[in-house]
């Protein structure tokens, strides 16, 4: 029982370019929420849900399968498109971003949309969720052969309770939990090595008892690649730091950490989504 | 009325005293007896919060989080995702009160059953002082939508509520205190989430209390009688969902109204009561407890009694209250 497709490689990035085209215009349809982040994370979102997680859009709750916590939830709308596309709710439903009486609301909410599997918003609680749930399969429930994931943004490990949680997961040695960090090198004021610097991030993870992979979080093949590197390793907690270009795929956004928490305009919206579909050779 | 039996010796005092963690102790490990989902979070202080004796029957249902209060609750959030109800200790001034923010996000918005029990709350903690004495913590949880207050009045009804919260299916907070306290409920005492109990019927004056000041209104209530004000005392074990049916049958009954409690007023239980009769009833109210400031350093006996909140400073205040009140007595006064 596993009704989630299996995607190729030419087929992940092009799932990735509706994501993003989605992503673009949910944000115009809303007028409000953030645009660099969600961009930059396409591939690693299409490439959990379209090929790497066990899950069933029809059984959320499906007791076999993977799960997958978003940890910055301001990058909300790369997971709703993600979530509409492999069939969880209707793909129009995205339109209704940050409106009253959606179930899309402006930072996820888990009791309001099928297919979330926590509450986020807040930095820096996502991987102490994660790592709880891998401790109950793992050390609880003997359930070895189902994998947390964890998408976290670069900026919000400033926060202590991500530190925590790593020094936690490495203690316990919770060889199927997953982190992913959106490596994009921006935040809200800035740059993050000046807001406040985060590098050596593979030795810092390192030192907390982490298995560190590197790699280009637009490369599907190498994302997953890495996924599957990280499940080899059981003995140890892993972590993918992802390098993403914040705004990819949308030449005007493109490493601007201006466009961390705005919204394109309908027009820019429409200009970008042009963009996405001639560089698809759509 | 419900049947409300409470143990006392001949001389009023109850006959012995306990940590109301102790009864915790006892009902986490009857609830994971109970219930194989059942699991358990410290943050380095595994005996302290009586968790122990859960983790020696259950090791493997028991977590080391480190000293670390955000990480505690928000992994608790995962367990719960993952099926299992959990319960995480610390100090309250720790848990919630470091982490308030990460039990609004991914325990009471996001609807997990974590339960997150503060011990050593009140100026019951003494020697260690104002940082450790936690006074603000009714305030903090009961405005959190979701989630469920309990201030027990002793480790009897401590263990009760543990195995109440255990079952309850959704978040709660447990207020429990660190040193001895009188045990003055019995094992067939009722308890009930939400419920507040009438322990002594009277008419001159309701007085409502929560936690460790329900034993010493009890001993007020005598002391009153000896004065001739006959007082009703209203236990309110569960601060939220606040029973305002009990309370406000009771406020009718006299017409005026004293809380107590071993926390801050402001935001606390004392104003919990005010907004319910402020909107339903307006009555004259009476809130003794913390009065915005901090504790120190003492015994908890002398600081109790440096507060006011020995059933003795108890019976005075409320005395002298509601004499006010019957000397400048409209309608609804406490003469009816």
């Amino acid at each position: 029982m596993n009704p989630a497709p299996l995607l190729d490689v030419p087929e992940l990035k092009a799932q990735a370019d509706r994501t993003r085209i989605s992503i673009l215009e949910m944000l115009a349809a809303a007028k409000s929420g953030h645009s660099a982040g969600p961009l930059g994370m396409a591939e690693i979102l299409t490439v959990l849900y379209f090929n790497v997680m066990k899950h069933d859009p029809a059984d959320p709750d499906w007791s076999e399968r993977d799960v997958f916590f978003l940890s910055n939830g301001h990058t909300a709308p790369v997971l709703y498109a993600t979530l509409a596309h492999s069939g969880y709710f209707p793909v129009e439903e995205l339109l209704t971003l940050r409106q009253y009486g959606s179930r899309l609301q402006g930072h996820p909410e888990r009791t309001a949309l099928p297919g979330l599997e926590n509450t986020s918003g807040p930095l820096g609680s996502g991987l102490s969720q994660a790592a709880g749930y891998a401790y109950a399969l793992q050390h609880i429930d003997d359930e070895l052969h189902r994998f947390t994931y964890v998408a976290m943004g670069d900026g919000e490990l400033n926060e202590g309770n991500i530190w925590e949680a790593a020094m936690f997961a490495g203690k316990y040695k919770l060889g199927r939990l997953i982190g992913i960090v959106d490596r994009n090198y921006i935040q809200i004021d800035g740059l993050t090595e000046d807001v406040m610097p985060l590098d050596d991030l593979r030795a810092k993870w390192e030192s907390f008892g982490w298995h560190v992979l590197e790699v280009d979080g637009h490369d599907v093949a190498g994302l997953m690649s890495a996924i599957n590197q990280a499940k080899a390793v059981a003995q140890k907690p892993s972590v993918i730091l992802a390098y993403t270009v914040p705004g990819k795929g949308v030449p005007f956004m493109e490493y601007d950490y201006r466009w961390h928490g705005k919204p394109p305009t309908p027009e820019q919206a429409t200009q970008a989504v042009a963009g996405i579909r001639q560089g698809a050779g759509a | 009325m419900t049947e409300y039996p409470i143990q006392r010796s001949a001389d009023g005092v109850a006959p012995v005293q306990e940590p109301m963690r102790a009864g915790f102790g006892r009902g986490l490990l009857e609830a994971g007896r109970r219930d194989e989902r059942v699991v358990a979070l410290c943050a380095d202080l595994t005996e302290s919060t009586m968790m122990h004796m859960f983790r020696d029957e259950f090791p493997k249902r028991f977590v080391e989080v480190g000293i670390a209060e955000q990480n505690l609750v928000t992994v608790a959030s995962g367990m719960a995702r993952a099926g299992k109800v959990p319960f995480t200790s610390s100090y309250a001034a720790f848990s919630p009160g470091r982490n308030w923010e990460q039990i609004k996000t991914t325990a009471a918005l996001n609807d997990m059953p974590v339960k997150v029990v503060g011990s050593h709350t009140g100026v019951n903690v003494g020697p260690d002082g104002a940082t450790h004495q936690m006074l603000e913590d009714i305030a903090l949880m009961r405005v959190m939508p979701n989630m469920t207050v309990v201030a027990p009045a002793d480790s009897i009804e401590a263990e009760k509520a543990t195995l109440a919260i255990a079952a309850s299916g959704s978040p709660a907070y447990l207020r429990l205190t660190r040193d001895a306290t009188p045990v003055f409920t019995l094992p067939e005492t009722p308890f009930e989430l939400g419920r507040a109990y009438v322990l002594r019927e009277g008419t001159d004056v309701t007085i409502a209390g929560t936690g460790t000041m329900t034993y010493e209104l009890v001993v007020a209530a005598d002391l009153l009688e000896q004065l001739g004000i006959d007082a009703e005392v209203v236990h309110v074990p569960t601060i939220k969902p606040l029973d305002e049916q009990t309370l406000l049958a009771s406020a009718r009954k006299t017409g005026l109204v004293v809380t107590a409690e071993e926390a801050q007023i402001a935001g606390g239980f004392g104003g919990a009561v005010a907004e319910l009769l402020s909107a339903q009833l307006p009555t004259r109210l009476l809130r003794l407890g913390i009065d915005d400031r901090y504790g120190e350093s003492g015994s908890p006996r002398e600081l109790l009694e440096a507060f006011g909140l020995t059933g003795q400073h108890l019976a005075a205040r409320i005395e002298a209250f509601a004499r006010g009140a019957l000397a400048t007595a409209g309608a609804g006064s406490a003469s009816a």
